[in-house]
């Protein structure tokens, strides 16, 4: 254990010394190169940031490569469809069947065609109505890390089927245990004896939340994406345990809720307000809970790397790597670990809402 | 901000893809997967309730054995010894028996013997009684051949007569 604190400071140091160095460095080669820089675009770690972890309309394969993906657009007169590319990385304004569309910051929006034929009031109004539903590189991301899921699952199930009676082996016998963990270490102790029924999702959004938490850590084309790291997707995850929690309490659940024993009559209706505000809490906690900490996984991730770049120094490089792979271990963790918080917490959910009446 | 506002399209995608995720898994693996492995638990409740009963009879009929072969060899020892008691004394009666006989045997031999040697001196008196006879006739035919002895005797005889 000491060795491993002296270590990381060993590098810590190394850090400091770097950045101590590094800068002088940086500033000369400003001056010398003031022409060159006042061309340049200036580096933005926050913006470069934000751009990875947001959603976007092309997937980054490598290098200057990347596909742009289909956009699909709901507006006040209908649906439009056409293919990002159109945009040509956000250069130039596409204009279709009826409105001209331009990307901003990798989100479509409505413009006056030259940007003068419509009021900016009425773009805004207009704006507000589009919905974008485009298949973006999260729902890519999605779609494949499905693919994945049912792919290895119906080969695992094969595996039951095709070795019945027989021991475990290859790709079966490393899911067997996540499975047995998901049923014996959160559903059966949260949930009790009726557990059988909650299997099913349980174990679709641990796997669910673990792959794309993995598939988030990889940098090139299967990865790239921040899925779990985006609120609409954990929106969508906690949706499903609120309703699936509400949709399950029992008489007991709803009588704490709204015949509440022990307490004064005149009380009841704050007492309704507080446990409404319990029952979109819980959920809420677990929305925020997932995409805070894998959004927050990245941005350190990307800062690390983005160090290089503020500094515009090679030296820098080796220190960010080594934080990037001591990051990257412990993400690998977080992936793990949030999923099981997430499937941890909807057990126990929907263990207090069918739990039987005890007093 | 942008970053906390759930967008529309995404949340559908995701809902739409989600829920089908959720019913292929549910169909075709999770049914299934839950299925083999509550079988398999099953099955090796069922198999280690078995082989505890197993044992349990194993050892009932160990038991069993080593009584009945205790019982065997308790037996095994009483039938030779039995056995030897009989040979002791079918022997000892044999011997009491060739004894017995033997003595019977003897003594008849015994009282044939004298028998015989009963009949045998009877013969030799009467041949002796009939030799004597015979020499003594003899001897009285010679002796008194001549008539002057037999006066001398008749004196002599009378002589020894005391009256």
């Amino acid at each position: 254990m000491k060795s491993k604190i002296f270590t990381l400071l060993q590098i810590f140091c190394v850090f400091l010394v770097l950045t101590a160095f590094s800068a002088p460095v940086f500033s000369q080669e400003k001056t010398s190169e003031s022409v060159e820089n006042a061309v340049e675009k200036k580096f933005e770690p926050s913006e470069v940031i934000l751009e990875h972890i947001a959603d976007s309309h092309s997937f980054h394969i490598l290098g200057n490569t990347s596909v742009p993906l289909p956009v699909i657009l709901y507006t006040d007169k209908g649906f439009e469809v056409f293919s990002a590319a159109r945009f040509e990385h956000g250069k130039a304004d596409y204009v279709g069947k009826y409105y001209t569309y331009r990307l901003i910051n990798d989100k479509v929006n409505i413009v006056g065609a030259n940007n003068t034929l419509l009021a900016s009031a009425t773009i805004l109004k207009l704006n507000s109505s589009l919905i974008d539903f485009s298949i973006t590189r999260n729902v890519i991301s999605m779609w494949m890390s499905i693919l994945f899921l049912v792919i290895i699952f119906i080969a695992v199930s094969s595996a039951y089927k095709k070795r019945q009676g027989q021991a475990p082996k290859g790709l079966q016998s490393f899911m067997e245990p996540i499975i047995l963990f998901v049923r014996d270490d959160i559903a059966r102790p949260n949930i009790g004896y009726k557990y059988r029924r909650f299997m099913p999702l349980l174990l679709t959004v641990f796997f669910f939340i673990w792959i794309n938490n993995l598939i988030g850590l990889v940098p090139f084309f299967p990865g790239g994406s921040n899925l779990t790291g985006n609120i609409a997707v954990t929106f969508v995850l906690a949706l499903i345990t609120l309703i699936l929690v509400n949709l399950n309490g029992n008489k007991h659940y709803w009588k704490h809720i709204f015949v509440p024993a022990d307490v004064p009559v005149w009380i009841w209706p704050l007492w309704w307000v507080i446990e409404l505000v319990g029952i979109i809490s819980r959920p809420f906690a677990l929305m925020i809970r997932l995409f805070a900490n894998i959004t927050a996984g990245h941005i350190i991730v990307l800062s690390l790397i983005s160090l290089i770049f503020v500094f515009k120094s090679l030296y820098i490089a080796p220190v960010s790597v080594a934080f990037v792979v001591f990051m990257d271990v412990l993400e690998l963790l977080v992936a793990a670990l949030q999923a099981f918080i997430f499937t941890l917490l909807t057990a126990l959910f929907i263990g207090t809402a069918i739990e039987e009446a005890h007093h | 901000m942008e970053l906390v506002t759930p967008e529309i399209g995404l949340v559908f995608w995701t809902t739409v893809s989600f829920l089908v995720l959720f019913f292929l898994l549910a169909k075709f693996a999770w049914k299934p997967i839950m299925g083999a492995i509550d079988d398999r638990e099953r099955f090796i409740e069922d198999s280690l309730r078995k082989a505890e009963a197993a044992k349990d009879e194993m050892a009932r009929l160990t038991n069993e054995n080593e009584v009945l072969l205790k019982q065997a060899r308790v037996e095994r020892d009483l039938i030779l010894h039995e056995a030897k008691k009989v040979k002791d004394q079918i022997i000892g009666d044999a011997k009491e028996a060739a004894h017995t006989e033997g003595a019977r045997m003897i003594e008849l031999a015994r009282v044939e013997i004298n028998n015989q040697k009963a009949i045998a001196m009877a013969d030799v008196k009467n041949q002796v009684a009939s030799l004597s006879l015979e020499i003594a006739e003899k001897v009285l035919k010679q002796q008194f051949a001549d008539q002057a002895k037999q006066d001398e005797l008749v004196s002599q005889l009378l002589k020894e007569v005391k009256l």
